[in-house]
């Protein structure tokens, strides 16, 4: 991939780089049925979902937040993560050019659905170089056991 | 239960994300945010190549051994880019400053090449 001229001013070399961005998630995106609360390509922050045995992990991709100004809430089996990225390029001027603006500021929401054997009394969020850790343990009736035969 | 790191394999042609970046030009220098989610300064790395700048990072976000993800926006645990530095650009004194996922560099530029008001001397 040949480099990219930091003086060249936006404009058409970062739309075609939105654009192979938006044609990189969608072709990477998982064939099965997506939920109805899923968002369009490119939502700030990514997410993404795994499974173990004993809990579901949410990882959301927010870097150059503020934890104590993103609210985390589990109710009736949604989360859902919002808060704020507070802008942090400052305004262009005679004297400042901004050349790129990608990154994502301002108020944002995400939503998804976990599963009903979610244990709401021991979730834990914690956040750490810009990723929001979500662990929901399930229930400890809704853990797989291994029952051993006599 | 043990807790592993992403894998980390080498080589440039490794599948990797173009980290979203802002970028602003002042009279002393440029400024360059990227988002790297999960980077930490170990898992940075900047290389100056000519005039080229390379910034590669992994996402170190340490996982449950027996995690079997279910839905990924994002695929690859890896961020790339590369910048020409234009020539008046000092890429001898880079600054660097990663915190919460975000890269801060700043490139100043070359003293000779900072905008100097001439006086005008009257002959």
């Amino acid at each position: 991939m040949y480099g990219t001229s930091m003086n060249f001013p936006g404009g058409i070399v970062g739309e075609l780089e939105r654009v192979s961005r938006e044609l990189e998630a969608l072709f990477g995106q998982p064939g099965s049925a997506q939920g109805i609360r899923a968002s369009a390509t490119g939502a700030f922050p990514p997410i993404n979902i795994g499974t173990t045995p004993s809990s579901t992990e949410v990882f959301v991709f927010a870097p150059g937040v503020d934890p104590a100004k993103v609210d985390v809430v589990l109710d009736k089996g949604v989360l859902t993560i919002s808060g704020e990225r507070v802008d942090d390029v400052p305004v262009e001027t005679e004297k400042l050019s901004v050349f790129r603006r990608q990154r994502f500021h301002g108020k944002f929401r995400r939503a998804i659905t976990v599963p009903e054997d979610v244990d709401a009394e021991q979730v834990k969020a914690t956040y750490r170089d810009g990723v929001l850790t979500i662990s929901l343990k399930r229930t400890a009736a809704a853990q797989p056991k291994r029952i051993s035969i006599v | 239960m043990s807790d592993k790191q992403l894998a980390t394999v080498a080589g440039s042609d490794t599948p990797a994300i173009q980290p979203r970046i802002d970028v602003f030009e002042d009279a002393t220098g440029i400024t360059l945010l990227a988002d790297v989610p999960g980077a930490n300064p170990e898992s940075l790395e900047l290389k100056v190549e000519g005039n080229n700048l390379t910034l590669e990072a992994t996402v170190a976000t340490t996982l449950p051994n027996d995690l079997e993800s279910i839905y990924a926006e994002v695929r690859v645990p890896r961020y790339r880019h590369t910048f020409e530095l234009s020539r008046e650009l000092d890429a001898e004194h880079i600054d660097a400053v990663l915190k919460d996922g975000v890269l801060k560099l700043r490139i100043p530029k070359l003293a000779h090449a900072q905008p100097k008001r001439i006086a005008i001397q009257l002959g």
